[in-house]
């Protein structure tokens, strides 16, 4: 789960990371009141979305008087950002961070994460900052210093230090950056981050040293012993079909292809949407039911795939372990009654009591195309898509 | 001999007396498991499927002698009951979990790291559907007659894919040795690579076939592996060819976070190393097939 940068610099905070004064604003006239309130002669407002990158993609504006603050708030509420991270539909912003602005001196790139290839908490900085990691990973792989924490002990006084230094931070800001260092670190681990990023972190004129930006990101598995973090959920920043579908315990993505899956398992899933593009078609979504896909849950399941109106055919694949190929033929029968299906349907199941699944939906008088393997599968799914391609090509003439 | 488990492996269940764990304790047992009791805290003293309950599986390792376990525990305590696995002695042990913290994750195995390598615990998953060596023993969540008995060991990280490429050999009439499932976790007990070290070093396996995804760096690893001390032929699927960059793909470790962890760009770099890839995940068993009549 990600959360914004003016909540986690909120966070961090509170771990002693010094931040810019800043406020949050639902609308323009907001926007002026933070700017009157922080002071000074200038402020930056900055677009609250779940991206980075945000800057490239105008959702950062300096401004110099007060009714530049409310022309930039006005621009972005409601704005559509397209970063690469967003992908293509981009986000839309409906929150501001109002901040004042500040005399950098230097920016740094600072980051904690999880790594998987070492299994410990990495920390990740580079002198270089304002870039986004992978591309200083690209031009100026030398400037990034990587420092591995053993979990048990923790992070220790001579690695943050061993990084200040690295950074090419002063020495009369050492005990600062340490500090900072080490109150990211405890954040981190106190709040059960997967990702803690502060890019930039600037040192001032004045020799002060600031988080700029923030980033954090939370491990999904841990969020029941975190509900202040869970809290801070932001649903308008989260594909509405992906939500829904995690409210009925479905894991969902929506894709850009015609071609809509139910299956159980997410490499049974991925490995369908491997076949159906092989067979020269594109994957509407992927959607794992899980193991115990019941008649109610198999019918959520389909709402949810056909709720997208871009699909042109829909395949389901379901290997039974656990499960049996009979309830999951029952739950297929049912939801197509129930549903009135408009798209063709195929059914590929597999597993404990194949051939007693199979009669279901034979004797189900049901349009349901079977296929008996993997291939077949794909295969007659993508022939379905292009029949009703055809047919709807013919409608329109 | 296949790996990890045999006929004569005596099995222990953590959480054995919850719905999960009662359901598929009896399963193995029907399968021809040898399971000789579980854990409940709180319950020892009990019998239950026949069998003893136990409050400690240290209790239960001296009076039974279990040498393995199976955890059905609850995410929130499965790290606690895996790190009391391993203090206790048991060799190996299969989390079954789903959605243990990536925190915890660290925490297991920096605490298994602890123990000597000869004496330490293999852990296999979480979020994974167990072991098995089929006609002999099945530590797992799997429909055990899917699997035939043969040379092919299978290491993979998703349950039903596995179950599809079990189908496939079958179909084909190829059995397998043992059958393991690493499990989705971006944190994980056992990678790719240790599976196919177990692997290489067992006489009764000929081929094997490693079952990957997007995400991390383990498939990779393991084909250095194999390619720098294996004899014996690899055979590998990478699953996620559609899969976006950045978005998690049902598996929490099943994400594309740097441009090297794609499916096309895995499959690269395998093929660089000498692993033969299947073209579709509809040609696992007839990949295997090809290789096996090859040797």
């Amino acid at each position: 789960m990600d959360i914004h940068e003016y909540q986690a610099k909120d966070i961090l905070s509170g771990y002693g990371v010094k931040i810019a004064e800043g406020g949050l604003a639902y609308s323009p006239e907001d926007a002026v009141q933070r700017a009157r309130e922080i002071g000074g002669h200038l402020w930056v407002v900055k677009a609250q979305i779940h991206s980075g990158a945000r800057g490239k993609a105008g959702g950062i504006k300096i401004c110099k008087t007060h009714d530049e603050v409310e022309a930039a708030a006005g621009f972005l509420l409601g704005k559509r950002l397209v970063t690469h991270q967003t992908g293509p539909a981009g986000k839309v912003c409906s929150r501001l961070y109002i901040e004042a602005g500040t005399d950098i001196a230097k920016e740094l790139y600072f980051c904690f994460l999880v790594d998987r290839s070492s299994e410990r908490i990495v920390m990740v900085g580079s002198a270089q900052g304002g870039m986004e990691i992978e591309e200083l990973a690209v031009s100026s792989p030398d400037s990034v210093i990587k420092i591995y924490i053993e979990p048990a002990v923790g992070l220790q006084d001579y690695q943050a230090r061993e990084m200040a230094f690295a950074l090419g931070l002063d020495a009369e800001i050492l005990s600062h950056a340490v500090k900072t260092i080490k109150g990211c670190y405890r954040a981190l681990r106190a709040l059960d981050a997967s990702m803690l990023e502060i890019n930039p972190l600037v040192v001032t004129r004045s020799g002060e040293l600031i988080a700029l930006d923030a980033k954090m990101g939370f491990d999904d598995n841990a969020l029941f012993r975190q509900p202040k973090i869970s809290e801070l959920r932001d649903k308008t920043q989260e594909d509405p079909r992906e939500m829904a579908a995690a409210d009925r315990g479905l894991s969902y993505v929506g894709l850009d292809g015609d071609i809509g899956c139910m299956i159980n398992g997410a490499g049974l899933a991925m490995a369908t949407m491997d076949m159906i593009k092989l067979a020269g078609g594109e994957p509407a979504n992927f959607l794992d039911v899980g193991g115990g896909a019941s008649a109610e849950r198999t019918e959520k399941a389909f709402r949810l795939v056909l709720a997208d109106k871009g699909v042109k055919a829909m395949l389901v694949n379901i290997f039974a372990g656990i499960n049996r190929c009979d309830w999951i033929a029952e739950g297929v029968v049912q939801a197509v009654r129930k549903i009135d299906m408009k798209v063709p349907l195929i059914v590929r199941l597999s597993g404990t009591n194949v051939e007693e699944g199979q009669r279901i939906i034979a004797e189900s008088g049901l349009p349901i195309i079977t296929a008996e393997t993997l291939a077949e599968a794909a295969e007659k799914a993508v022939q379905a898509r292009n029949e009703a391609l055809a047919k709807e090509a013919v409608q329109e003439i | 001999m296949a790996i990890f488990i045999d006929k004569e492996t005596r099995i222990v269940v953590q959480g054995f007396t919850g719905k999960i764990g009662s359901f598929h304790a009896q399963d193995m047992i029907n399968y021809g498991s040898k399971v000789v009791g579980g854990i409940t805290p709180g319950k020892g003293g009990q019998i239950h499927l026949g069998l003893p309950v136990f409050n400690t599986v240290k209790e239960a390792v001296q009076q039974t002698g279990a040498e393995a376990s199976i955890i059905f525990v609850p995410p929130a305590f499965a790290a606690d009951s895996i790190m009391e696995a391993a203090d206790a002695g048991v060799k190996y042990c299969v989390a079954i979990t789903d959605g243990i913290p990536t925190q915890d994750m660290m925490t297991v195995k920096n605490f298994l790291r602890r123990f000597p390598k000869e004496e330490r615990m293999i852990l296999t998953g979480p979020n994974c559907a167990g072991t098995i060596s089929p006609g002999r023993a099945m530590l797992g969540i799997m429909p055990g007659h899917i699997y035939m008995q043969g040379n092919v060991g299978i290491v993979g990280r998703s349950g039903t894919l596995g179950y599809e490429a079990a189908d496939q050999m079958k179909r084909l009439g190829i059995g397998i040795s043992s059958s393991v499932g690493i499990g989705g976790d971006p944190i994980n007990g056992s990678s790719h690579r240790d599976v196919l070290e177990k692997f290489e070093q067992d006489p009764e396996t000929k081929v094997v076939l490693m079952i990957g995804e997007i995400g991390g760096p383990q498939e990779v690893e393991a084909g250095l592996y194999a390619k720098e001390y294996m004899t014996k032929p690899v055979v590998a699927y990478i699953a996620g060819l559609t899969a976006p960059e950045g978005r998690r793909m049902g598996h929490a470790g099943a994400i594309i976070s740097s441009a090297d962890e794609g499916a096309a760009e895995k499959v690269a770099m395998l093929k660089e190393l000498g692993v033969i890839i299947c073209p579709t995940p509809a040609a696992m068993g007839a990949t295997v097939a090809e290789v096996l009549a090859r040797i």
